[in-house]
């Protein structure tokens, strides 16, 4: 897997998936507008200044409430390159994964991580890298599977190729 | 260290003597479950990936059951692609109203004796954890992840955290597993147990009957569990002779396995229990909402359709109307329990006292059909969610009971206590 790099956005504890994406555009299916309206109601200056690849950096229990994948898609589509948090929510950090979204759970990184800050993040080394004040913070391992569903891009292509291979 | 009975299941699906709290673990499923209005999607995933064909067709339930018998267009649409799925794939378990066996998944399953101890379920429904009450693990997912489990035959599943959950007194006549896992909620909240496993233990859950302890695992996931589970026991055994031909090893929890809290519940002098709008924590004594007038009773549900619970209903709503100005909407949860009603007199019951009798089916329950409610209306209902909107109109009301309590209110036109009613 890459690594990754980008400016870090803060939002707090118990994000739920309604905040990520409002349930009134469930009914969206282009991703790009689903990104449009991310953390709409809860952070309105976020998706304005947002750049490609920049991180949500959250507290506990991220991406709490409904099991919708929209929330994921949204946040993709927003540009975001990973998600560090405390702690994840138990289906969003699944559908994430299976989605192709590095959720890293890193408290340690959650502590030291400022907005704005300019983090380089090293999936393979479990690093993050914070450049603005020269902090290093570690996550993971991954176990393997997980990190070849992540290198494959999402569960769909993973399974595609584990069955062609079959 | 020992080990809980969640922790055991999971260790043996994955193929490894002990696990810990934290571990992701690769798990064999032993069922996979879609209904009506996930499995669609999940249809489309598995065509993404490339697979001709299910891991097992003897494994993968299909289930129609919340728009079904077909609302309209679309949901007809939506149970005719379940059913073709079923068709192309020869699955072996295919439900729905009118062809058989059939009924609200969760309720339909186990009595069907699809679930064994020591299974891994995993289902396109959150409500999956139902399963649990036999000594299961079962557990909720989205669309995308079922497909891969459907066409794998295994998923991934981080080892939760478990919470034990000790209930001890004499409760009295009225209470059943609904009073206690309403109860649980308004201490715990829709928060305290995320990504945990519920394991519920003591002498009233040794001694409660099996429909309550469904509904108990049922509601789990209003805590935020991962799954809600109880050691088979006896009750287990006698609840699945002659259901299931397979052979199997109930897992119990080590005497001295960790968990992250244990709390205690003395059940002596707990009251019928009335979960409020708009949230399953919010929850109180039945006197307090005493003055609550309602439009309409929902019995029903995969929390609270079961044989047992239309009994009780039975038992208060026998001889006696409906109030005036109160609409009874009784919905047996599955084809066997509609039978078994009308066997014993119940389903006559009910229709002498107004109300009228569904056919097995999710309906209401998720605001889908047959009998939703209006802006301002108020229902108690035997359902498991009471969000905004979660029945019908946001600006509708739905306080959740037990059926004692459903049906002492139908016959009052107020929420009422069982006592009130029954002799
Ligand atoms: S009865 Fe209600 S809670 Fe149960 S599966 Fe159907 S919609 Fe879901």
């Amino acid at each position: 897997m890459k690594r990754l790099r980008g400016k870090a956005w803060r939002v707090g504890d118990n994000v739920d998936t309604d905040q990520i994406i409002a349930g009134r555009y469930l009914s969206l299916t282009d991703p790009e507008e689903l990104g449009r309206h991310c953390f709409e109601g809860s952070y309105p200056h976020l998706a304005g200044g947002f750049g490609k690849g920049d991180i949500i950096v959250a507290g506990e229990n991220f991406g709490c409430g409904s099991s919708r994948e929209h929330a994921v898609i949204a946040l993709k589509a927003l540009g975001a390159s990973c998600v560090i948090a405390r702690s994840f929510a138990r289906i969003f950090f699944r559908n994430c994964v299976n989605l192709g979204l590095l959720p890293l759970e890193c408290p340690s990184g959650v502590a030291g991580i400022e907005a704005g800050d300019e983090l380089s993040i090293d999936p393979a080394e479990g690093k993050v890298l914070n450049l603005t004040r020269g902090l290093a913070f570690h996550f993971g391992p991954w176990p393997p599977f997980l990190e070849e569903i992540l290198a494959a891009g999402d569960l769909t292509t993973y399974v595609r190729r584990q069955l062609s291979q079959v | 260290m020992g080990l809980t009975i969640t922790e055991k299941i999971l260790a043996r699906a994955a193929g490894r003597g002990a696990v810990e709290p934290g571990d992701i673990l690769r798990v064999k499923v032993d069922l996979v479950m879609g209904h009506d209005v996930t499995l669609p999607l999940s249809i489309l995933e598995l065509g993404r990936m490339g697979a001709a064909r299910v891991f097992d067709a003897g494994k993968v339930v299909a289930v129609s059951d919340h728009f079904a018998p077909a609302s309209n267009v679309k949901a007809a649409e939506q149970i005719k692609a379940v059913r073709d799925f079923a068709r192309d794939q020869g699955l072996v378990h295919h439900f729905e109203p009118g062809c058989g066996q059939s009924g609200v998944c969760h309720a339909l399953l186990p009595e069907e004796g699809l679930i064994l101890p020591g299974y891994v379920v995993v289902g396109a429904d959150s409500h999956t954890t139902t399963y649990g009450a036999l000594g299961a693990f079962g557990t909720g997912m989205g669309s995308t992840d079922i497909a891969a489990a459907m066409a794998l035959g295994e998923t991934w599943l981080r080892v939760p955290q478990s919470l034990r959950l000790y209930y001890h007194g004499q409760p009295g006549r009225w209470i059943c597993g609904k009073d206690l896992i309403l109860h649980t909620l308004g201490r715990l909240s829709v928060a305290g147990a995320i990504y945990k496993a519920m394991e519920f233990c003591g002498p009233v859950i040794e001694k409660l009957a099996m429909s309550d302890r469904f509904t108990m695992c049922n509601m789990a996931v209003e805590a935020g569990a991962k799954n809600g589970i109880i050691a088979p026991d006896a009750t287990t055994e006698e609840y699945l002779k002659g259901r299931v031909t397979g052979a199997y090893e109930p897992l119990t929890s080590d005497s001295d396995a960790c968990y992250a809290v244990t709390y205690d519940f003395d059940c002596q002098d707990l009251e019928p229990q009335v979960a409020f709008p708009f949230s399953p924590d919010n929850v109180r004594p039945v006197q307090d909402a005493a003055a609550v007038a309602i439009d309409a009773v929902i019995i029903g549900s995969c929390t609270n359709g079961r044989l047992e619970d239309l009994r009780v209903a039975g038992e208060i709503l026998r001889g006696r109307k409906v109030a005036r100005g109160v609409r009874l909407i009784v919905i047996p949860a599955t084809q066997r329990t509609y039978l078994e009603a009308l066997k014993e007199g119940l389903l006559e019951v009910f229709a002498e006292a107004g109300a009228a009798v569904g056919t097995p089916t999710c309906g209401p329950c998720f605001g889908g059909h047959m009998g939703l409610l209006a802006a301002g209306e108020r229902a108690v209902s035997t359902t498991n969610r009471n969000f905004v909107g979660r029945m019908g109109h946001p600006e509708s009301q739905v306080y959740l009971a037990s059926p004692a309590v459903a049906a002492a209110s139908a016959v009052l036109g107020r929420i009422a206590h069982p006592e009130e009613v029954a002799d």
